[in-house]
């Protein structure tokens, strides 16, 4: 029971990044195809407004997953790490690239300097969902072998399941921004922009789809175990779940309902993280390792769950606090196109 | 000659031949997470620092309600957001690393000082929650209520460093776990995080984040002192922080003594390696300058004190102190650059503690600032000196602690990864520091050039 409460941990944060941490990858996504200066100034103008009180905290999700994942199952950390030391490499220089030339953009002084830092932000966005989620590919199909450097370090993330998930990572996150992005919008009474939005979040949203169906096709032909546990049971739940949020989030957005579309579009993402959970059970590892021969002794997990347990009293207020003064708008800035800025 | 000594040769000797007893990557993860530490490690201190210095402005501001004061710690609190922001993307880099370049470390001890990392991911979490809310709030919130929502900042800074000094201060007094046939079990999560080492390593960073984020704020304003800029707004900037690393700089001093007794205790050997102090003996001598020649097995060219380091190290002028000649060859760290590293961080902490007992003394006195532009010289220097003294101490304890990476448990070479191609990553890595590290000061250039007056905008 304690590894599958600490691995319940692990996903709640892998969901958390993908629902709140992969949508401003996916607003670096939309910042990349916005076009030229004055043509893209006003939608990174909206990227950059929504983004910069958020993306920090939600960035720590990230960081939450690998520390309860090394302390609660360290065998397969190290696994993970040192057999998919190139995705997850360059997932960690892309974020760097990412989290500064954001940072930085905001206090740029001439349009000069915004394309620069803006164009390494939005590229880096892209990069690094597709990276991390090759790298989740090489676990889910079984190409992680237990031990140091133990698994291939190409073929474990250059394969048809790792480049197929890469993909999802960064479509999905591309929806989830259009259509936060798009609420934004409307609350900050820009609906030109709501409406450009509300196009990128339907056309992203029927791509999603589309990527989710061709993946179903490769992982069964690529991860035979994966695709049954996603086709049976509980993993089928997550799967026709997902799809109905799927779709649900398309019909909302259409109606320009974008506040029931959030949850939705959330929704969507959870279950399918939660389905390959349940398509991988018992395994931590695929055809390697299972949860409990992964997990750490009860006295360790016991810690984790005490000491996230007493740490989330003080954390679910603050991230509370945090979401309703932005949803509220009282943190916003006012609005202004990127390329405004600069102007005399 | 003797079984023993047998030993120890053959030990040097595959340790020197490359891909023989020792793994040739070690010492490049180990430069590797030397650099992105040396990155991270002067954010953090103003991350523990800066905070409860903004916070002090903003309460003036509160209590007087002269605008000046916002000014200056809105603008205080637009750098800290991006030292934050640069801080979080360089400590995602470290959490990467330990598995990257250290798969056999976490694999093997992952569990047992894990918890450290758990709690530090929720104090991490609160500080970006509440940094954010701080610096976007100005203005959007009550003066009150905002006020407030920086105090998190502050204890969350604190809370990070504990947890993560708690985990360095396990691998050099590791607790918490039994070894049985060289396996790890009874994994005590808790007795690992609250160990021996942890305190004075704690105190001593913690003081070290105000006496380097303190001085390197007060140098800005000390340059704009020295050009004639006295207004309040930068009085005020100067004297602040100034204050704050002034008091730190001499107890400093005292908590590296409590330090250093700390660890000829429980690691003696790191001890010896600070003063190149080969043989166990009573009285030992302190020597300043010169190098640890391992030949001689003997500090050459050096001003010998004799007792000094007994007296320093146990308070006892006689007492016995233990040398490198306690453990094979192969168990000592790299003397030099221990030595080397120890004594510039010595060397600058006393000058440091000296500005400050100047600063003080001059400010209870003569109830002004020091007209010295020699003082301001000073001060200006003091910074980036405070920046190495820094490094130099955690080069003093990380590159003493070696080669074990789990102290007289796991030795560094047993952790590193197998995995190929470090060289490739390091390069990499090493360029994207620089561009880095030259784009964040090119930018709070930037900032520091804005007229004060434009943060009393609302915008």
């Amino acid at each position: 029971m304690l590894p599958q409460l600490c691995l319940a941990l692990v996903m709640l944060g892998i969901t958390a990044y993908a629902v709140l941490g992969s949508a401003d990858f996916g607003a670096g996504f939309w910042d990349l195809t916005a076009g030229g200066p004055e043509r893209g100034g006003r939608i990174r103008g909206m990227v950059q407004r929504s983004m910069s009180p958020v993306w920090e905290a939600n960035h720590v999700w990230l960081i939450f997953v690998l520390v309860i994942a090394w302390t609660a199952f360290p065998v397969a950390f190290g696994s993970v790490f040192s057999t998919l030391y190139v995705p997850l490499f360059l997932a960690a220089i892309g974020i760097i690239f990412r989290g500064a030339a954001f940072a930085l953009r905001g206090q740029a002084a001439t349009i000069r300097e915004a394309r620069a830092l803006g164009g390494l932000f939005a590229l880096s966005s892209v990069l690094i969902p597709f990276f991390l989620g090759a790298a989740l590919g090489g676990i889910a199909s079984g190409r992680v072998k237990v031990g140091n450097a133990a698994g291939d370090p190409w073929s474990s993330w250059l394969n048809p399941t790792s480049a197929v998930i890469g993909a999802i990572a960064v479509v999905t996150g591309a929806h989830l921004a259009a259509v936060y992005l798009a609420g934004d919008s409307v609350r900050a009474e820009q609906p030109q922009l709501a409406r450009a939005f509300r196009a990128r979040a339907l056309g992203s949203g029927v791509a999603s789809g589309a990527v989710a169906l061709i993946g179903i096709l490769v992982v069964r032909s690529d991860a035979r175990s994966l695709f049954d546990g996603l086709t049976s049971g509980g993993g089928l739940v997550m799967v026709l779940i997902s799809g109905v949020a799927g779709v649900a989030t398309l019909a909302l957005v259409w109606g320009e309902r974008y506040g029931l579309a959030r949850v939705t579009a959330a929704l969507a993402v959870a279950a399918i993280v939660a389905g390959w959970a349940l398509a991988q059970d018992p395994y931590l590892l695929p055809g390697q390792m299972t949860l409990d021969q992964a997990a750490a002794g009860d006295a360790v997990l016991t810690a984790v769950l005490i000491g996230i347990g007493v740490g989330s009293l003080i954390l679910g207020p603050s991230l509370w606090f945090l979401y309703r003064l932005v949803l509220q708008g009282r943190l916003d800035q006012s609005y202004e196109p990127l390329d405004q800025r600069f102007r005399p | 000659m003797a079984a023993p000594g047998l030993i120890v040769f053959a030990q040097q000797v595959t340790d020197a031949l490359p891909g023989g007893g020792a793994q040739p990557d070690t010492v490049l993860a180990r430069q590797m997470q030397a650099l992105s530490l040396a990155v991270h490690i002067p954010i953090v201190c103003f991350g523990i620092a800066f905070p409860a210095m903004i916070l002090f402005v903003e309460g003036l501001y509160l209590r007087t309600g002269d605008d000046t004061y916002k000014a200056l710690a809105k603008r205080w609190s637009k750098v800290a957001l991006i030292i934050f922001a640069v801080g979080v993307v360089t400590g995602t880099i470290l959490s990467f690393e330990f598995g990257l370049l250290w798969p056999e470390f976490m694999a093997t001890f992952g569990d047992v000082f894990g918890i450290g990392f758990a709690l530090e991911g929720i104090s991490f979490f609160v500080e970006a929650i509440f940094i954010a809310i701080y610096v976007y709030g100005w203005d959007r919130l009550s003066r009150r209520a905002h006020f407030w929502t920086g105090v998190p900042v502050v204890i969350s800074g604190f809370t990070g460093s504990f947890n993560v000094i708690a985990v360095n201060g396990w691998m050099n007094t590791p607790d918490g776990f039994d070894l049985v046939n060289g396996k790890v079990v009874n994994a005590n999560p808790w007795d690992a995080l609250i160990n021996e080492n942890m305190w004075h390593e704690l105190i001593h960073m913690y003081l070290a984040g105000y006496i380097v984020a303190g001085f390197i704020v007060a140098g800005v304003y000390s340059y704009a002192w020295m050009k004639g800029r006295r207004d309040r707004y930068h009085r005020t900037g100067l004297v602040v922080t100034l204050a704050f690393a002034c008091l730190a700089a001499p107890v400093q001093v005292i908590v590296g003594d409590w330090a250093g007794r700390d660890v000829g205790d429980k690691q003696p050997v790191k001890l010896a390696a600070f003063e190149g102090l080969t043989k166990t003996q009573d009285g030992a001598p302190f020597t300043i300058g010169g190098f640890y020649d391992a030949g001689r097995g003997e500090v050459r060219y050096g001003i010998e004190i004799p007792k000094l380091l007994s007296l320093l190290s146990h308070h006892d002028p006689n007492a016995k102190v233990v040398g490198l000649d306690s453990v094979p060859e192969s168990g000592r760290p790299p003397v030099n650059v221990v030595r080397f590293a120890f004594q510039t961080m010595i060397g600058i902490g006393t000058a440091l503690a000296l500005l400050g007992v100047v600063f003080f003394v001059t400010w209870f006195r003569k109830r002004r600032l020091p007209r010295s532009p020699w003082f301001y010289r000073a001060v200006m220097v003091a910074g980036p000196l405070a920046f190495v003294a820094l490094i130099a101490g955690w080069i003093t304890t990380e590159v003493g602690r070696q080669p074990w990476i789990v102290y007289n448990v796991m030795r560094t070479e047993q952790a590193v990864t197998h995995a190929k191609g470090l060289a490739v990553g390091y390069a990499f890595l090493v360029i994207v520091y620089i561009a880095l590290a030259s784009a964040v000061a090119w930018l709070l250039r930037r900032l520091a050039r804005r007229p004060p007056e434009t943060e009393l905008a609302s915008h």
